[in-house]
């Protein structure tokens, strides 16, 4: 349909059976109907039943519209939510081989320290960082790290979660009339890996 | 209880209340036929090919309402079996159709007769199933029966790995379904039917389009008081012909592309738009942003997805169609106890003279010729001669449009049409369905010399399982519907058209143990059909019809439907339509 607003980038959140073949059936729908998909992650939540699914899709409204009913149609498909229309956070995680001469291992290990990176891997002529953010940090660092020369770079695709209490995978066991136990409180307090906001 | 997976298989069947199977043998479903062979209760038709199961157990499920259902083997069987799938697909036919498969050890071997077929056959299919473990079998036949019968209707497919039918489980039915991903939208939301029915009585110039959903749902009563009501005039769709009585007063006929020119300026100039179980197919709409411009739409229809998918809809209700229209009703009717402005009187009674005046002006019209056979006055004689009451399939080209035009419909569920994908081939094997799901009833298949020779091969299962099917050739030597695009869009540069040299359809027919008739002139036309239809058994009637003639009204494909052309286009128009060079 034409008219639309202009494209612009979305986060959407998919609860899916985490069953035989549920993902053949998203990747499958992008690809017929032509739909861009930039990023695509998939894990377990809570409820081993039940996977997760964050998309990353480039569309204006009406794209959007139909890639939301689309994917709702797919029977296996739970709940889906464009984190877009509210507050989230959003992260990915990058791997990254860097050409680590003497000369400059000092200056990549400052660069690693601002973004908060990790070493995870080191050799003679190279490290391997580990960096978590949000998009535009980790174009940051690969910007930043490019000029000593990048071997191999590895992102995750982004996961994303909606601010504030309301939880996403509780509710589909509430359809199902079992309501969960609150979640024990965590013993030890969660350690902040991320860039901070 | 325990039981081999092919029994559960026929057990399961038989639960879901199916008495029909259209299917064809082979290695990996032996153990079902096995179990078949001595299991009372169902009947097995035997396709000679199997994208003719499928279609024939769409024909079952059109006609009757229930789920059609296909049985074939493992591989090329499957491979054969995805044209008719993604037929039931594009036109929201409820069918479940099994495969075979090797056994689960083997899969992803490459084995003999292997194919992934879940994997085929996930983008043409409302769901997939692939039963690798035997407890799982009894409900995922139970859910793909649910699935395909619920909601937007569709094909679900089953693949059924051999260890799996040849092991023995334990046998329990489940008495329900419960998927909680999967919940359709029955009821339309309050607010929404009440601003619809607001929108209703405040037009001045309203019509009804009414598509295949009013089929599905059996809402073509609903549909009749509705417009009854509030004087609406209807048009239907290629999917809704039949909802809507084709000699009503009211009725418009169909819309699109070689709709009637009085459903495509009404639509065209209408203020308010009711779309019905329709979704606004390119075939409809022509150019869209000239759709209706000026009318308010709205949208019923059970798939979020088919709205606002091609053309903005300004009042959606999501549900059954059936359903909405009864509450729209109650709605509007509570609503007129307080009266109708005279304003909205005096332009409706405006409105139903300006269709008047259209349908005067440029009703289906052809040229008679006492000579060569028009293909529409076969139409109009098999009309008159079953008088509306038989069950009628199509091939796919001008054929089918010229029944779609000609055939005068007074029922729902009476009339079978390949219209989203235009599979020609469907005519024979879906007719052989519906014959077998209605044997006492006139079934007659207007078929296309092309479209017929895809699927021909079941003339032999007609023979043999003594399903009596008419089948009426409109003969014109050519693809002619490619041939009308050729001339009109191409310059007359026939290429690959022309399938003249045969076969000999009467002979043909008689291979085959069937009735060949065939007529050459016009007056062998009502002869050569009221011998066909009383004729027992399965009968091929051969119309030699003008090659050369067209279907019109046409508007060629991206173009808009007020600029319909309503007669073969003098050498101007043709420029035109060459410039653009659209669709197909
Ligand atoms: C050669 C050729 C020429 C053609 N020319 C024309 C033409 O001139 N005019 C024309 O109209 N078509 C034409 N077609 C057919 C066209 O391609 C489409 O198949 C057709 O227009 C679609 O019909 P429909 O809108 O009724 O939708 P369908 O395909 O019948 O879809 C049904 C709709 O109803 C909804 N629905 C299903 N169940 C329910 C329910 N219970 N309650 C509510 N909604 C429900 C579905 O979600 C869907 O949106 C042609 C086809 C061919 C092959
Ligand atoms: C399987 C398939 N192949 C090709 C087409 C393209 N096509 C559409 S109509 C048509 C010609 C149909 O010829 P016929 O059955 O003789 O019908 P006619 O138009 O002559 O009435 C063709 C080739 C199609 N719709 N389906
Ligand atoms: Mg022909």
């Amino acid at each position: 349909m034409q008219n639309g607003s202009e494209p612009r980038k979305h986060t959407i959140a998919v609860l899916v059976e985490n069953r035989f073949g549920v993902l053949s059936r998203v990747a499958g729908l992008f690809s017929a109907r032509g739909y861009n998909i930039e990023s695509l992650s998939v894990g377990e939540t809570l409820d081993p039943t039940v996977s997760r699914m964050t998309l990353v899709v480039r569309g204006d409204e009406f794209v959007i519209e139909q890639v939301i009913k689309q994917l709702h149609k797919l029977i296996d498909v739970i709940k889906v939510t464009d984190l877009s229309e509210e507050n989230h956070v959003e992260r990915e995680m990058i791997l990254v081989k860097v050409n680590a001469e003497r000369t400059f291992r000092a200056e990549i290990l400052r660069i690693a320290d601002i973004f908060r990176a990790k070493v995870v891997d080191v050799t003679p002529v190279t490290y391997t960082l580990e960096a978590t953010g949000e998009e535009s940090k980790m174009t940051a660092i690969i910007e930043l790290l490019r000029p000593f020369g990048i071997q191999e770079l590895v992102r995750t695709g982004k996961v994303a979660i909606a601010r504030g209490s309301k939880s996403r995978t509780r509710k589909v066991d509430e359809k199902l009339g079992k309501a969960r136990e609150p979640a024990p409180p965590l013993k030890e307090p969660a350690r902040d890996i991320g860039f901070e906001d | 209880m325990k039981l081999t997976g092919a029994r559960i298989f026929l057990e399961c069947l038989k639960r879901e209340g199916v008495d029909i199977v259209f299917g064809l043998p082979g290695g990996a479903v032996l153990p079902i036929y096995d179990a078949l062979y001595d299991f009372p209760g169902l009947r097995h038709i035997l396709v000679r090919q199997e994208a003719a199961a499928g279609h024939a157990a769409e024909g079952y499920s059109r006609t009757t309402g229930r789920v059609g259902v296909a049985l074939v083997t493992s591989g090329p069987a499957a491979t054969n079996l995805v044209t008719a799938l993604q037929d039931a697909y594009m036109d929201s036919i409820p069918i479940v159709a099994f495969t075979g498969q090797v056994p689960t050890h083997l899969i992803g071997n490459d084995a003999f007769q292997e194919a992934d077929n879940v994997g085929i056959t996930r983008s043409c299919t409302k769901h997939n199933f692939l039963v690798k473990d035997g407890n799982d079998l009894a409900p995922m036949i139970k859910e793909a029966f649910y699935i395909a019968a619920t909601g937007r209707p569709g094909p679900v497919h089953v693949d059924l790995p051999k260890d799996v039918l040849v092991k023995e489980w334990l046998f329990e039915y489940p008495e329900k379904v419960h998927l909680r991903s999967y919940n359709p939208t029955y009821e339309g939301h309050p607010g929404q039917i009440k601003k619809a029915a607001k929108s209703i009585l405040r037009a001045k110039r309203p019509v009804l389009y009414v598509g295949g959903g009013a089929i599905s749902s059996d809402a073509s009563e609903e549909v009749q008081r509705l417009a009854e009501l509030t004087q609406i005039p209807v048009t239907t769709t290629l999917m809704g012909l039949g909802a809507f009585p084709s000699e009503h007063p009211l009725s418009l006929e169909m819309l699109g592309m070689h709709g009637t020119y009085y459903a495509n300026m009404a639509v065209h100039n209408s203020d308010c738009l009711i779309a019905v179980g329709a979704r606004f197919d390119d075939r409809v709409t022509g150019k869209v942003e000239l759709f209706a411009p000026q009318a308010e739409i709205i949208h019923i229809d059970i798939d979020p997805s088919s709205i606002s998918k091609n053309i903005k809809v300004h009042i959606p209700i999501v549900g059954d169609a059936r359903r909405v229209l009864t509450k729209l009703v109650e709605e509007i009717e509570k609503e007129m106890r307080e009266g109708v402005p005279s304003i909205v009187r005096e332009a409706r009674k405006q409105w139903a003279e300006q269709i008047a005046d259209w349908r005067a002006r440029f009703p289906l019209r052809y040229d008679w010729d006492d000579e060569v056979i028009k293909p529409q006055y076969v139409m109009q004689e098999i009309s008159n001669l079953t008088r509306g009451e038989a069950l009628i399939v199509t091939g796919v080209g001008q054929h089918q449009m010229w029944a779609a035009q000609y055939y005068r419909f007074k029922h729902p569920r009476a009339w079978c049409t390949s219209g989203g994908l235009g599979t020609m081939g469907y005519g024979l094997p879906t007719a052989l369905g519906v014959q077998a799901a209605h044997p006492d009833r006139l079934v007659v298949n207007i078929d296309g010399d092309g479209s017929f020779v895809m699927n021909s091969q079941e003339l032999a299962t007609l023979y043999e399982s003594r399903l009596p099917v008419k089948t009426v050739i409109i003969n014109n030597g050519y693809h002619g519907m490619v041939r009308q695009w050729q001339e009109i869009i191409y310059k007359e540069r026939y290429c690959a058209v022309d399938v003249s040299s045969g076969p000999d359809f009467v002979k043909l027919a008689e291979a085959y143990g069937c009735v060949g008739i065939r007529a050459t002139k016009p007056s062998e036309v009502v002869p050569a059909l009221e011998k066909a239809f009383s004729t027992p058994g399965p009968v091929v009637v051969d119309m030699m019809v003008d090659r050369e003639e067209d279907v019109f009204p046409m508007v060629p494909a991206g173009g808009a439907n007020k600029d319909m052309i309503l007669e073969r286009p003098n050498k101007e128009v043709k420029a035109k339509a060459a410039k653009s060079q659209t669709g197909f």
